[in-house]
């Protein structure tokens, strides 16, 4: 840490706080600075909003444990599969250590975590990705784990919740992440088939092989006010088209827009929301 | 003007010329020069058979996207006795870089789609080099639906480097489409070939990619991204590819291996545009029997065994289970900060 004078010495125009980090965005400070607008706030204050800035709103990213906090009812949820974890199975250069590493620094065994619980007294089966983990990319575990939370939930008939965020297909899995594609979105046509709710939240950002699959087969499809939504990179998109992208390009907003999705949810919102969405769902006369 | 001659094929290209020249000189000068030549062709040939039953997985990516491959149309008039092609999603245009319509394998009537790369600079203007929109895959997804209500088989023609990345695409949800195709063609109750004919280009390959049996040509490639974007992001250097097209594990017999594809089918000797009719007949043959053989299953069934296919794909290890730390995080009711996670607030960043 340097002292306070040394900031405005030399030629560094701006004082670096950091009371992110930066990828999972995480508050680890007394104070915390808003990503998008700068804000500084007391970061008590910052989590009992939920991690939403005060000024501008921004949603910071939650991690899974974050995530299921605020949306189960407490004390309800049971994990599924917590044992799966990715193999090397094409031996892809510094995979393996890369994955050591994930495991230490975030306390996580894969990129995303999946049981059931409740969400004002309804059950549900959900899955939250987490972004620290190699950016929530899709290999086998994440595919796996995705696929036999929807088949659980076809077999019991209990809707899912899934909180998306991804950067896509784990490359370093090759061909067998882009194969999950397939996996998760046929596990979703079966409980769709059976007649069960599927709600998907699309949280920052969602994107490329996950947002081309099951992150896009919910009956409602929710996202959070701002979040990165795509399915092409924007820097590769740019060098296509040779020009710079609009502004709110690929967000939640512009793809709402579109009609690509249900509604924009804030934060503060959402338990209610599902649990509306789960009430009106609710089966009152199950045949059989 | 293109260039059609691969870097590795050069000392066997200088070969052939030298004995061209060889025959020229023989026929202007009148001079028996037969064992000469026969000496070289047969030195050729050996060379032929050297470079291409060593090729690295670079070079076959290379092969997959010669300009001279044969493309979707290609295959569809030298396979198929008749084709009547069918256009439009009904819902916002007909895209050009996904081509469908209705044949006959041998008799039997099929519906076939595919990924349309043009053969010249013209033509890949209006193909869009083969990167369909989301209109394309809503095409492919409305003629696969046809094939289902009338009890058709569909092939499916794969080349496709990806999914096209504008502005335009993403408005329309590229994402969004592929999800949907895949998900409804997982379930869709006809049976369906996959033929990937050269480039697997990730989701926009697989859009239009699965079925109850996949084909692949010997030098076609199938991948999670493309061997120039490993290298970008693994190296920061897209010029790599050639290395992360080695560690990718994208080629067709590494699909076989993965147990991702049933048949990799062999390409003539020079690869697939040495022998264009040579080539389809091999396809051919591969499709027929697929189809007599995939015809004779009830529906309900195939669509259980596609399932079944996808299902198992993936390779991990099941530990025992040991995450009560994470359990109790998790169930912090609503603070976020006790609920960090188990790595507590200070998670570092991984990538």
């Amino acid at each position: 840490m340097p002292a306070f004078k040394d900031l405005f010495k030399g030629k560094q125009k701006y004082v670096t706080v950091k009371p992110t980090s930066i990828q999972t965005e995480q508050p680890d400070g007394l104070w915390s600075k808003c990503t998008r607008c700068g804000q500084l706030t007391y970061t008590r204050e910052l989590a009992h909003n939920l991690l939403v800035c005060h000024k501008c709103g921004f949603h910071f990213k939650l991690s899974a444990a974050q995530r299921l906090a605020i949306t189960l009812d407490e004390g309800s949820f049971v994990e599924f599969d917590s044992g799966l974890v990715s193999a090397d199975p094409i031996e892809f250069p510094g995979y393996a250590a890369k994955l050591e590493r994930t495991r230490q620094a975030t306390g996580l065994e894969e990129a995303v975590v999946t049981g059931q619980g409740t969400i004002g007294g309804y059950p549900v089966m959900i899955g939250v990705m987490d972004f620290s983990f190699i950016g929530a990319s899709m290999g086998s575990v994440v595919g796996e784990k995705v696929a036999r939370l929807f088949e659980r939930a076809t077999r019991q008939r209990v809707p899912v919740v899934m909180f998306c965020a991804s950067g896509g297909a784990r490359m370093q899995e090759g061909v067998l992440s882009l194969m999950q594609m397939a996996k998760t979105s046929a596990a979703c046509a079966r409980l769709s088939e059976a007649g069960v709710l599927y709600v998907s939240v699309l949280t920052n950002p969602t994107t490329a092989g996950v947002l081309a699959s099951f992150a896009s087969l919910g009956d409602i499809i929710i996202a959070e006010p701002g979040a990165l939504i795509g399915f092409t990179g924007q820097r590769v998109i740019e060098e296509t088209i040779r020009q710079k992208l609009p502004p709110g390009f690929q967000s939640a907003e512009f793809v709402l827009e579109h009609g690509m999705i249900d509604m924009i949810v804030e934060r503060r919102d959402m338990k209610k929301t599902l649990a509306s969405l789960l009430a009106l769902h609710e089966r009152r006369h199950e045949a059989g | 003007m293109i260039n059609l001659t691969l870097d590795f094929e050069k000392p066997l290209v200088e070969l052939e010329k030298r004995i061209e020249e060889l025959r020229d000189f023989s026929r202007e000068k009148d001079i028996d020069l037969s064992e000469e030549i026969a000496t070289l062709e047969k030195k050729a040939e050996m060379l032929r058979r050297e470079i291409f039953d060593n090729l690295t997985p670079w070079q076959r990516v290379q092969i997959a996207r010669h300009p001279r491959r044969p493309t979707t149309l290609d295959y569809i008039s030298l396979i198929f006795d008749e084709f009547i092609e069918l256009h439009g999603d009904r819902a916002f245009r007909d895209d050009g870089a996904i081509v469908g319509g209705i044949a006959s394998l041998g008799g039997r009537p099929v519906t076939v789609v595919g990924t349309q790369k043009g053969r010249d600079t013209k033509e890949n203007l209006a193909r869009n080099f083969g990167m369909p929109h989301p209109e394309g895959y809503r095409k492919a997804l409305r003629l696969m639906k046809q094939a289902e209500k009338f009890h058709r088989p569909v092939v499916s023609f794969v080349d496709v480097v990806g999914a096209y990345p504008g502005v335009e695409a993403e408005e329309r949800g590229q994402g969004q489409i592929i999800a949907r195709n895949i998900e409804e063609i997982s379930r869709l109750a006809t049976c369906i070939v996959v033929v990937i004919t050269g480039e697997g280009g990730s989701g926009g390959a697989l859009a239009i990619g699965v079925g109850d049996r996949l084909l692949m040509l010997e030098n076609a490639y199938f991948s999670v991204i493309s061997p120039e974007g490993c290298a970008a992001i693994l190296w920061k250097d897209g010029s790599r590819a050639q290395e992360a097209a080695d560690v990718l594990k994208l080629t067709a017999p590494d699909m076989k291996r993965l147990g991702i594809v049933d048949e990799v089918l062999p390409e003539p000797l020079g690869a697939a545009h040495k022998d264009r009719e040579g080539m389809a007949r091999i396809i051919k043959d591969a499709l027929i029997r697929s189809i007599d053989e995939l015809s004779g299953i009830p529906p309900r069934r195939l669509v259980e065994r596609r399932y079944a296919r996808l299902r198992r794909i993936g390779e991990f290890t099941v530990r025992e289970a040991a995450q009560e730390e994470f359990a109790e995080a998790a169930s912090a009711g609503g603070d976020v900060l006790r609920a960090a996670g188990p790595a507590g607030p200070k998670g570092e960043a991984n990538r």
